[in-house]
């Protein structure tokens, strides 16, 4: 029977709310993992700001443009993987037993599987991504459209990283282990993001925008918000096109998903 | 469509797995059909309570993932309450419980009281009958000084109570049962099984078990389905499997004093070792009789009786079948 989607989301943050629950129980323990996760994801940013002690610029872009790369990127990522992270240990899950279990339950197996052991311990590089691009937002030239395509940008964002996360991590249901493979896609999608494109030869560029669609997490509506011309040449278009490249690969992803699914219930392995 | 009034409707059904196997200098691996399960039929009634036996690896596990839908078959039908388990494998998550023996079902880190929540809220159950049902299963099963407990540090029976109560707070017709009561010690598979066989009584809820234990069955089954190479070998009453598998039961007897193999009516004396004797009959004639021409004859240090144990009564069954 289909159910309202919104049922669905209810129930997700239902099984994640008793997750931070659980977590709360060591509140020390808790803290401790979100600052160490927002220090270590900061060194990245550092790292930028060092080497923009050497370079005025990096392909042409300033510190405080790059910031924005980065703060999007970051904050997208932090986003979509507190959310979902957990779709990454589907392999442990088949390997204990325990995805048999969850599909003995009245609930979808993606809700189940994105809420289980719900944690916030990226709520540390949320923040840090947080503070970084409301810096960078300082410089931009705000009009109401730009307001519009940041935060549609942002939901974009999100929703390519949750395609990426479930989609690679589907891998897992033809061979388990399979999760450094996929890692290469999504955390690399996620790192070739803090920098500009234009840095990259253009075939690199042309995969990043159809293949694995990062380019969409922030490239191209961040020249939007800047006001640049792309330095690619890309068209126009794709400045405006960050929601569609959402859709379409978090459709993909769950046409991928019901497809390891199926292969899992038809192979029982 | 007709109408099948069986709760549980299992026909020709059928299980095959690709299985690759290295083969001595070639580069693939050849590829080989392996038949889990073929050929089953059953049916169970509403309010049954039913023994799925059968050796490790004779298609238990994979009958009951077909059955609750994780595993699609190659071959046959199932019908769960009308519906198609793996096509309908949502829906009919609500009206079944499952609760394998040696995997828990509920949230390691958690306490116990915060697993039986999350439940309630998959299953959407309503606040007072779960309320109702939390209490009724909390105190027939004694947890509720573990209810505060996080699951990993439960011994393994309450944990196994843990899980048959998560299994049926959202009233299920079916409860499937893998090894219910293994590892558990005497009291507690007394207390488990009684507890059984009241929710069979008084909620009518089918219970479909698969265990090795056959005290289990003894105690809780009318009816039991032996399954073997991945197909029914017999289906019927435990007194029946008995009967055809000529299984015995032993009665282990120390007398005081060596003594030539006794000389009892209906026994036979498997072995002797010093004054310790093994005497085998029928596993469904009465103990009593025996021990007490046993006893009244010989002096008897002490005694003891073993139950048969069902990997031998299926083998029996087999060996007379072939």
């Amino acid at each position: 029977m289909a159910e309202h989607p919104a049922t669905h989301v209810r129930t997700y943050g239902q099984i994640a709310w008793l997750w931070i629950r659980a977590a709360w129980q060591y509140p020390t323990s808790f803290v401790l993992l979100a600052v160490g996760n927002g220090l270590i994801t900061g060194l990245d940013f550092v790292g930028l700001w060092i080497m923009f002690s050497h370079l005025r610029e990096l392909a042409g872009f300033s510190l405080h443009e790059v910031a924005l790369l980065y703060g999007s990127a970051s904050l997208a990522l932090a986003f979509a993987d507190t959310a979902i992270g957990s779709v990454e240990r589907i392999g442990t899950y088949i390997r204990t037993g325990r995805l048999d279990q969850m599909m003995t339950k009245p609930v979808p197996l993606l809700v189940q599987v994105c809420a289980d052991q719900f944690t916030l311990r990226r709520l540390g590089r949320l923040t840090q991504a947080g503070v970084v691009f409301a810096w960078a937002s300082t410089y931009v030239d705000w009009t109401p459209l730009r307001v519009l395509v940041a935060v549609s940008m942002l939901v974009s964002g999100c929703l390519v990283f949750f395609g990426l996360f479930v989609g690679f991590s589907c891998i897992q249901f033809w061979t388990t282990d399979a999760t450094e493979f996929a890692n290469a896609f999504t955390y690399g999608g996620a790192t070739v993001t803090q920098y500009p494109l234009n840095i990259f030869p253009r075939e690199v560029l042309v995969g990043l925008t159809f293949v694995v669609p990062v380019a969409f997490v922030n490239w191209y509506p961040c020249l939007f918000l800047l006001g640049r011309d792309d330095p690619s040449g890309m068209p126009d278009a794709f400045q405006l096109a960050s929601p569609l490249a959402g859709l379409v690969t978090m459709a993909a992803a769950l046409l991928v998903w019901r497809s390891g699914v199926r292969h899992y219930t038809s192979t029982g392995s | 469509m007709p109408t099948d009034p069986s709760l549980i409707d299992v026909r020709d059904l059928e299980r095959t797995f690709d299985v690759r196997r290295r083969v001595e200098g070639r580069r693939r691996r050849a590829r080989e059909q392996v038949r889990a399960v073929h050929d089953l039929s059953f049916s169970v009634e509403a309010g049954e309570m039913v023994g799925y036996i059968g050796p490790n690896g004779a298609g238990k596990s994979t009958t009951i993932k077909m059955l609750t839908g994780i595993l699609v078959p190659t071959g046959g039908q199932v019908r769960v309450a009308g519906l198609d388990p793996s096509r309908d494998r949502v829906e009919l998550a609500r009206r079944i419980g499952v609760v394998f023996g040696q995997r828990s079902t509920l949230w390691w880190d958690l306490p116990l009281r915060d697993s039986f929540d999350l439940l309630q809220k998959m299953y959407r159950i309503p606040s007072a009958r779960y309320r109702e049902n939390l209490e009724r299963f909390v105190e027939l099963l004694d947890l509720g000084r573990q209810l505060d407990t996080p699951v990993r540090q439960l011994s393994l029976g309450q944990r196994m109570r843990g899980d048959i109560t998560a299994a049926l707070l959202h009233d299920p017709e079916v409860l499937y049962l893998d090894e219910p009561t293994i590892g558990l010690d005497v009291v507690s598979k007394g207390r488990l099984r009684e507890f059984l066989r009241a929710l069979n009584a008084e909620r009518g809820t089918t219970l479909l078990l698969t265990t090795h234990d056959l005290q289990d069955i003894e105690a809780l089954c009318d009816r039991v389905i032996v399954i073997d190479h991945g197909t029914s070998v017999y289906d019927g009453s435990l007194a029946g499997l008995h009967a055809q598998g000529g299984s015995t039961r032993t009665l282990v007897v120390d007398l005081v004093d060596e003594a030539p193999p006794v000389d009892v009516p209906g026994v036979t004396v498997r072995r002797v070792e010093g004054p310790r004797q093994w005497l085998s009959f029928p596993a469904d004639a009465s103990a009593a009789p025996i021990v007490a021409a046993v006893a009244s004859t010989y002096d008897v240090a002490d005694l003891s009786i073993q139950e048969p144990d069902i990997e031998d009564v299926i083998r029996e069954l087999y060996s007379r079948e072939g």
